[in-house]
């Protein structure tokens, strides 16, 4: 039974009763609710950028449930990987349910039948913030309702605080006691809109992460730790070269090694499952495989960057008796490595079939596993563990697929894990990219901004944030430059805007690596306006206050330049960088020291991030992201990189891919929120990178007296 | 396959395991102690970091061999019952964890840290090599020296 519809900008949803023995809401979004769905499909802009649509309008399903011992459990469609998003989803439900946020569980939901479920573009919260508070609503006041009746009271005269609904004579009722009673009531008599943010006591106040002492403990249970009975540990054998192919496999010895099950050849390579991960991973050390060549055999990083030069058109011809700055910068392909590997646990029966994995798109993995192994759909369970890190990988579902492959051959659970290597060397990476811009400029006016880019053609794969761009339809050669053309807004007045990105379509095993294209792009930008500044002899961040295109922008860059004391003296080899970047409903801009003393191993020694997010849910969770986000940066700029040498990445764990350890990390962190707006709700997953990198880079060329342009620098 | 006796987290135990075995897959595929995490499996992540008679050791790179008989503590094991040590409660006071996987590595390094040296300098903290992709590094500082007064 529908309890209400709802439209909050563009995301419209649907809350609903659901019928059960104890009160349980759903909320629902999705164009199924909306009667001008397929306007919203082809995508609307929003404040800051013109972000294409996504999970919103294609239907996500929250459901609320408060049981009888004064629990609520809240099933999350929202996989975590580390970003927060359980906290804060239950923060919002503690927020307008009146319930003690200890007495919230968040709990992942299995794939279901909605393609809405993933989490991708910094969207999760966005989306949630507006129905998730409303069911919360709607459970809340079905509750004062059921209470109201059982004490024969009006209902307008009781009120909620810690989980439970209280009397003006003292008598009180936990919500778990009113749970079936609650369940029943189809028309509360209470209002149901949730609270004004000016009565907002738990969203905007730092909370810490809910899984925390699961963490601390180890008795968090991410992808291989789940105990699946009789589970066996396999590795996978992999081509020397990228997307090699399986020509021919002798195995004997392997298995004839004590602890090794099976040998199985699937497509990716030669399975090798045994009784531990050791006897698997010395079984796969002792094959005898004949690789066929894969699809970039004769690539190496030379071949790339002449193909990404060759792929960007010239500039026009500047105007009489103008100016210009130009810049060049190039970014090498970069492993997104989250700290768990690629990794699943599958149990694949004659008619049926079950996975366990942490995957940000449970139903997408699910679509991938069923047709893998010939079964239906509906045949298949995939179960949403906690990740260890994504930054984009977990979007695609390769070890799920093989954990599938292998169970079905053998006809028994198998866990597959991805080796460091493996996840090195053939997981996916950030393409790599080259971009060539010019600012030009007369009599101090600012004419036009070209930026003609170009990259590796990025393999979107599940990923949700092109969901409803058609690239033909909107005139662009591929998605990714659709992608790009749609998000790649510059925050500053620079006249004409000319902005392409050329895609050339090598095969590698590509990804969006937290923040996509801006991650690279926005910071060359960024770059360029440093550039602009030291050609007109302005200072950086001065130049960009002035250039800034509205208000808000300028008055976050102008707390970055008081909260930063930008412009302090600072010793030989040493300088402060910023960077600033408009994404996902809100703007980040982030200032930095660096020591480059020694130019090969610079240090970022602190980091300032301020950040509008419009409405803050959490600002623990928030400085955490922007904390993350700032290494990403480091990482990025600085150190972490993959080569390509004919075929093959080169690095092949932490030991040469160089991801920064904490001596490589400011000692001195600190996030600034502008004041809340009380009018949006920013994405926090990604949008402090673009800013980071930029003020990296930026602190690295003033320090050294260089112009960076290639990426990592040291590398 | 030669049998070894181990003390893990306080208990007795004995596994069936080839002398080179390396302790993070006896601790995790034949023992079911999963809170020592692969990350590398060649000593170059420490998110498998536990400790060997009180010090610090990478079980992805320690045989079992070299453990017979000897005391092993995984980041299960380093509670009093339902009191967290020093460190995990400094952990969660700094709300560390953002992934968490790479931090039951971070904390018994720590815990391992603090043993001999009861307050860690900023360079002594720079010295834990341990990565945490998730970049957790400032509030991993905080909490040492918070661990440290406790
Ligand atoms: S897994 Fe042991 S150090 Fe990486
Ligand atoms: S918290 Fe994710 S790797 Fe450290």
């Amino acid at each position: 039974m529908s309890t209400g519809t709802s439209a909050v900008g563009r995301r419209r949803f649907i809350t609903f009763l659901v019928a059960a023995p104890t009160l349980t809401i759903a909320a629902r979004l999705g164009i199924d609710v909306t009667a001008d769905a397929p306007a919203m499909a082809a995508g609307r802009p929003t404040t800051t950028s013109s972000e294409p649509t996504t999970e919103a309008d294609l239907g996500t399903t929250y459901v609320l449930r408060v049981t009888s011992d004064n629990r609520i459990i809240f099933e999350s469609p929202k996989a975590d990987v580390g970003q927060g998003i359980s906290t804060a989803l239950a923060m919002l439900i503690a927020e307008d349910l009146d319930a003690r946020l200890t007495d919230v569980h968040s709990e992942l939901a299995d794939a279901d039948n909605l393609p809405g479920q993933s989490v991708g573009g910094s969207r999760s919260i966005r989306d949630a913030y507006d129905p998730v508070r409303e069911m919360a609503a709607q459970a809340r006041a079905r509750l004062v309702t059921a209470a109201a009746r059982r004490w024969g009271v009006a209902a307008d005269t009781l009120t909620t605080r810690d989980t439970a609904v209280h009397a003006p004579d003292g008598r009180s009722e936990t919500y778990g006691a009113l749970a079936a009673d609650a369940a029943s009531v189809t028309s509360p008599d209470v209002a149901t809109t949730p609270k004004p943010i000016s009565e907002h006591t738990i969203i905007g106040t730092p909370a810490s992460q809910q899984e925390g002492r699961a963490i601390v403990t180890g008795a968090m249970r991410f992808s291989l730790d789940v105990a699946v009975d009789g589970a066996l540990p396999t590795v996978v054998a992999r081509p020397p070269t990228i997307y090699g192919t399986v020509e021919s496999v002798d195995a004997s010895d392997t298995e004839a090694m004590s602890g090794v099950v099976a040998v199985t050849t699937i497509p990716t390579g030669v399975a090798v499952t045994a009784r531990t991960f050791h006897e698997a991973q010395r079984g796969r050390e002792a094959l005898r495989v004949t690789w066929g060549p894969g699809p970039v055999d004769d690539v190496s990083d030379s071949t790339v960057n002449e193909r990404l030069a060759q792929a960007i058109p010239p500039f026009a011809d500047p105007p009489l008796l103008s100016d210009h700055v130009d810049g060049r910068f190039e970014f090498a392909f970069v492993n997104h490595a989250p700290m768990e590997t690629n990794a699943a646990t599958a149990d694949v029966r004659p008619n049926s079939a079950v996975v366990w994995s942490s995957t940000k798109v449970p139903n997408g993995t699910r679509r991938q596993v069923a047709e893998a192994i010939g079964l239906p759909e509906d045949a298949v369970t995939v179960h949403v563990t906690r990740g260890g890190g994504s930054f984009g990988r977990r979007l695609s579902s390769e070890a799920q697929i093989e954990a599938a492959l292998v169970s079905q051959a053998l006809g028994r659970p198998v866990k597959v894990m991805w080796t460091r290597d493996d996840d090195t060397q053939h997981g996916r990476m950030r393409p790599a990219s080259m971009h060539r811009m010019r600012i030009t400029y007369l009599a101090g006016e600012m004419v036009s901004f070209e930026n003609l880019s170009s990259a590796v053609q990025l393999d979107f794969g599940l990923s949700p944030v092109i969901i409803g761009i058609d690239p033909g339809a909107l005139g662009y050669p591929s998605i990714g430059s659709a992608f790009f053309a749609l998000t790649q807004h510059t925050p500053y007045a620079l006249g004409t805007e000319t902005k392409e990105l050329n895609e050339v379509p090598f095969e590698f095993p590509t990804a969006t690596w937290r923040s996509v294209y801006s991650g690279h792009n926005r910071a060359a930008e960024e770059l360029m306006m440093d550039r602009l500044a030291s050609k007109l002899g302005k200072d950086p961040l001065g130049l960009r206050i002035a250039l800034a295109n509205d208000q808000p922008a300028k008055a976050l860059l102008r707390r970055l330049r008081s909260e930063s004391a930008w412009g302090t003296a600072l010793p030989a080899g040493w300088a402060q960088g910023i960077g600033y970047h408009e994404e996902y409903d809100g703007r980040a801009g982030c200032v930095v020291t660096i020591d480059a003393t020694d130019p090969a191993a610079p240090r970022v020694t602190s980091a300032l991030v301020a950040a509008d997010m419009g409405i803050p849910v959490n600002p623990m969770g928030l400085e955490a992201q922007f904390m993350g986000s700032v290494m990403d940066g480091i990482a990025s700029i600085l150190r972490a990189g993959n080569h390509i040498d004919s075929g093959s990445v080169r690095e092949s764990s932490f030991a040469d891919f160089l991801w920064p350890r904490q001596r490589h990390a400011p000692t001195n962190f600190r996030l600034v929120l502008m004041p809340t707006t009380g009018t949006s709700i920013a994405g926090a997953g990604e949008i402090a990178i673009p800013a980071a990198a930029a003020a990296v880079a930026s602190a690295y060329g003033r320090a050294t007296g260089t112009q960076p342009w290639r990426f990592p620098l040291n590398f | 396959m030669p049998t070894y006796k181990l003390f893990v987290n306080g208990e007795h135990v004995s596994v069936d395991a080839p002398a080179d075995m390396p302790l993070l897959w006896v601790l995790r595929d034949l023992l079911g102690i999963t809170g020592p995490k692969y990350g590398c499996g060649i000593g170059a992540c420490r998110a498998c970091t536990s400790h060997l008679n009180g010090k610090e050791i990478q079980p992805c790179v320690v045989p079992i061999a070299d453990c017979a008989n000897k005391h092993i503590t995984t980041i299960e094991g380093l509670a009093d019952g339902e009191t967290l040590h020093p460190v995990q409660q400094a952990w969660l006071e700094e709300d560390v964890p953002q992934c968490g996987f790479c931090q039951p590595g971070q904390i018994m390094a720590t815990a391992a840290l603090l043993k001999t040296n009861k307050n860690p300098s900023d360079a002594d903290i720079d010295a834990i090599a341990n990565v945490c992709r998730c970049g957790t590094y400032c509030r991993i500082r905080k909490a040492i020296k918070k661990a440290a007064q406790a």
